[in-house]
Parts: structure tokens; C-alpha cells; sequence
């Protein structure tokens, strides 16, 4: 009874002009509809309507581009929410850290979140260049995703490190002091790269505020651009690729 | 018997209604064959849509966990006149922080960095990266050469800079790759070890090389980038 309730209150809406007029396809239960799903949805349809059945097991990919990208929502998320509170300024920045952690109500939890999915994603982006070389998946024509993912790689932490300065506690501010030395040592360009990163001489309120700006803004746009043509790549290049497949007795039957 | 093909005359066609022809073309000395009769397709939604989602929340749930249990680290206000002993850099930099150790900062800071990230990038254009030959397939003795004469090297260069951390590691994967010269055996470790490509070695010598270099400096570095035991480091790493 109720069930039927359900259901029908459910079909009231699903056929509602209003309902229709946003999704244009009925419920999932023809192959039409579920093809519908896929290529009338901006976001879905970086997917084809249709994939190997073998790409979703477990082993052809271990999920690790996926877990990246869910850290990488994750991070947006919670990034945004810690935004609403932090100063990129000294000393407030510090003092927004406290706040966080003993007056803002789930600060300290919204905090922990950001930083434990920032590793998560530094860590899962190399496990999955690592899957990605062993199973040969770079080999044509895949060969310039794996570049993109280089790119990618290279922003993710860049989007790391400009975030450990953030805090502007001395884990932070050392930390990046130790790593913007080494760069003074590049021969020519090292040491006006250096000032232009740090609008400096030494790791400052400057610096802070262009880690921030490089964090919030330039280098999200960078990674989600890059993303974008990474996983549309994936599309187009015939779907993730797997662990090489020893030749079976029924390819390339001889003459 | 075989004939040379006659040359190919390609036209298009810049009429936005003319319908593009498919053309299969069968070489006269070969039989018109699929290489891989079919494979199993299923629809994207609800299949792969679904494991997406489930893949989030999976991860939303273990990280809430860590958030739950693991508070993020804080330390004092940043104090460019106090400078903490060891000052460390973020894990993934700790291995270059290693070498800084042992190389000049020119070297530890530039000069590998740049080397791995053009390593990287170049990897699917190398053609030795798209033969996926076993290592020891092909010309053997050349081979020996080469690879002998590579492990040697990087172990005197690393040696010669007491970067016992590189040296150790170079050795254990040159005795590895040697210790399946003379054939597969039998055994499933010897017959994969002989199935192993070039790339793959160098690749497995450099995740272990970096892993490696990690783990000293996150977790035996303390005061003057001494050796310390991870249970004697303070602050804790």
C-alpha cells in the first residue's frame, strides 16, 4: 500500500511538466533512458553511454584515479568552508587556526578533513601513475594523457605545498622556507622565481598572501582544466586501459 | 603471387551533406580477420555511475574517520628568528630533502627534480617504453653490457657521495635483473623476474630509490639531519 503510495507520488513527479522540463528522459528502466542519463547531463557525459564490462573490475584499475578525484572533491568542500573564516594575513591567519579548532563549530573537524584528503590525494595521484606504468596504459594512443597526468601530478603538489603554508605556524613556515631555498639554487631563473613567489627576499605576509591566491584560485583552475581534458581523454581514447592482456588463441587467426 | 597495391587516391569533400564512405582495406596476401571477435559492453549508468559513487563514499567515510580521530597538526605562530632542528619540508619532498644531505643544493634541488619530472614526461615516447621486451630476449651479451655497465656506474657515482640509501637499493635491483640471465627456471618468482621489461626495472629502482629516501628522511632524521630511531625523534615525525 504504501509502496504503491510511493511509487506513485514519485510518477507524479517524474511526469510533472515542471520535472520534465529540467531531466528530459524518464526513469532508468529502458537502455534508452540510461544512455538519456549519460549524454543529456553535462558532468556525466565526459563517460560514453557504454564501457567494457571488464574496465569495472577491481583489478583493471584499483580505483585509484577515482579515489584522487573523490579526495579532490573532498578538498574543494571543505577548502571553500575554510575559506569563509581564514585571513591570509599575519598574525590573523594564525589566529583563524585557533578559532578554528576551539570556536568554530566543526572547525577543527572541516580542518582535519582538508588536510588528511590533501595527502590522500598527493598519495593516491602517484599510486595511480605507478598502476597506470606498470599496466603500460601510457603506450598510443594514450601517450599525451600520460604527459597531461604528469601536469597533473606537478599541480596537485604545488596545490599541496602552497596549502602547508597556509596555517603560518612554524611547521609551515619552515617548511617552506626549506623548500623555496632550494630553488634559489636553480642557475639564472632560481633566485627571480623565488622573489616572484614569495613578492620577497624571505617567506613573509607577502608570500602568504600569493601561496593563498595561487592556492584558492590559480592553481584549482589549473588542476580542474587539466582534469577536465584528462578524463575526456580517457573517453576518447577507448576507455581506462588495463593490465596488458596476454595474446588469447582466438586474435589474429593466421591465413 | 602477391601484387603491390595500387596507390591510394584520397578526395574530400567540403559538402557538409556528402556522407564520408568507410573503406576496409585487405592487403592481397592477408585474409580479412577481426582481431578480437567481441567483448562485453554494459550500459555507463548504472554500472559505472554507480561504483563512482560508491568509490566517494567510501572515501568521504575513511576520511571522516582519520578527521574524527586525528587532529591536524599545529604548532606555535611561524617565528622566522627560531629555527625548529630539524626543519622539515612536506613528505613529499623529504626524499629530495635526503639528498640535500649528500649533494649540493644544486643538485638535490634542481638537477634530479628536473631529471625525474623529463623522465616522466618523455616515458611513452621512448620506443624502448612501447617494445615491452623481456630483458634479457634480445641481443644478451649487449645487453649485459649495457645494464652492467649502468648499475656499476650509478653505484660508484652515488658511492662516491656516500649516498649509501641509493647505493644499496642500485645493487639489490642489478643482482635481481641478473639473477634470471641464464633463462627462465622453473619456480613462478623466476618466470615473472625473467618476464620483466627494461622500463619496468628502471622504473621499480627508482619507486624504491624514492620510497626509500622518504622513509629515512620522515622517520631517522632529527637534529643537524642526524641519524635518530623514529621512537627518539622529537618533535615526533
Amino acid at each position: 500500500m504504501s509502496r504503491s503510495l510511493l511509487s506513485r507520488m514519485a510518477g507524479l513527479v517524474r511526469d510533472s511538466a515542471v520535472y520534465r522540463s529540467i531531466v528530459r528522459h524518464g526513469a532508468a528502466d529502458t537502455n534508452r533512458n540510461r544512455s538519456l542519463i549519460v549524454f543529456e547531463n553535462l558532468f556525466l557525459h565526459v563517460h560514453p553511454v557504454k564501457v567494457r564490462e571488464k574496465t569495472l573490475k577491481f583489478s583493471h584499475t584499483y580505483w585509484l584515479g577515482g579515489i584522487t578525484v573523490s579526495a579532490m572533491v573532498v578538498l574543494i568542500c571543505t577548502g571553500i568552508l575554510l575559506m569563509f573564516y581564514y585571513h591570509p594575513s599575519v598574525p590573523q591567519a594564525y589566529r583563524d587556526m585557533k578559532e578554528l579548532k576551539f570556536v568554530v563549530d566543526n572547525g577543527v573537524f572541516y580542518r582535519n578533513l582538508h588536510r588528511w584528503a590533501a595527502h590522500l590525494m598527493v598519495l593516491g595521484a602517484l599510486l595511480h601513475m605507478v598502476r597506470v606504468f606498470y599496466h603500460r596504459a601510457y603506450r598510443p594512443p594514450r601517450q599525451f594523457n600520460w604527459v597531461i597526468g604528469v601536469v597533473l601530478l606537478l599541480v596537485t603538489l604545488l596545490l599541496s605545498y602552497t596549502g602547508y603554508l597556509l596555517p603560518w605556524d612554524q611547521l609551515a613556515f619552515w617548511g617552506v622556507s626549506v623548500g623555496t631555498n632550494m630553488a634559489k639554487e636553480a642557475p639564472i631563473l632560481g633566485p627571480p622565481l623565488r622573489f616572484l613567489l614569495l613578492g620577497g627576499n624571505i617567506v613573509s605576509e607577502n608570500a602568504l598572501l600569493r601561496f593563498y591566491v595561487l592556492h584558492c584560485v590559480l592553481l584549482p583552475s589549473a588542476l580542474l582544466g587539466f582534469l577536465g581534458v584528462h578524463i575526456w581523454r580517457v573517453r576518447k581514447d577507448g576507455g581506462v586501459q588495463g593490465p596488458p592482456e596476454p595474446p588469447s588463441d582466438d586474435d589474429e587467426v593466421e591465413p | 603471387m602477391s601484387t603491390p597495391m595500387p596507390p591510394l587516391k584520397v578526395t574530400e569533400s567540403n559538402d557538409p551533406v556528402a556522407m564520408p564512405k568507410r573503406v576496409a582495406l585487405v592487403r592481397p596476401d592477408a585474409r580479412a580477420t577481426l582481431r578480437r571477435m567481441e567483448e562485453k559492453w554494459v550500459m555507463t549508468f548504472p554500472n559505472l555511475i554507480l561504483r563512482e559513487v560508491i568509490c566517494f563514499q567510501i572515501v568521504v567515510i575513511a576520511l571522516s574517520v582519520i578527521a574524527l580521530l586525528f587532529n591536524a597538526p599545529l604548532e606555535g605562530i611561524a617565528n622566522p628568528l627560531e629555527t625548529p632542528n630539524p626543519s622539515k619540508a612536506p613528505w613529499y619532498f623529504l626524499g629530495l630533502q635526503e639528498l640535500l644531505h649528500y649533494f649540493p643544493p644544486v643538485v638535490a634541488g634542481v638537477v634530479f627534480p628536473g631529471l625525474v619530472v623529463v623522465a616522466l614526461v618523455v616515458i611513452p615516447y621512448a620506443r624502448i617504453n612501447l617494445s615491452a621486451r623481456a630483458l634479457w630476449s634480445g641481443d644478451k651479451a649487449r645487453t649485459r653490457l649495457w645494464v652492467g655497465g649502468a648499475v656499476a656506474f650509478l653505484s660508484l657515482f652515488f658511492a662516491a657521495a656516500n649516498c649509501w640509501p641509493i647505493v644499496v637499493p642500485t645493487l639489490l635491483i642489478g643482482a635481481a635483473m641478473f639473477s634470471v640471465y641464464g633463462g627462465a627456471a622453473e619456480g613462478r618468482l623466476r618466470r615473472f623476474l625473467v618476464s620483466v621489461t627494461l622500463p619496468e626495472w628502471i622504473m621499480t629502482w627508482f619507486i624504491l630509490v624514492a620510497t626509500i629516501l622518504t622513509l629515512i628522511g620522515t622517520f631517522f632524521r632529527g637534529p643537524g639531519w642526524s641519524l635518530v630511531w623514529p621512537w627518539n625523534m622529537y618533535p615526533p615525525a
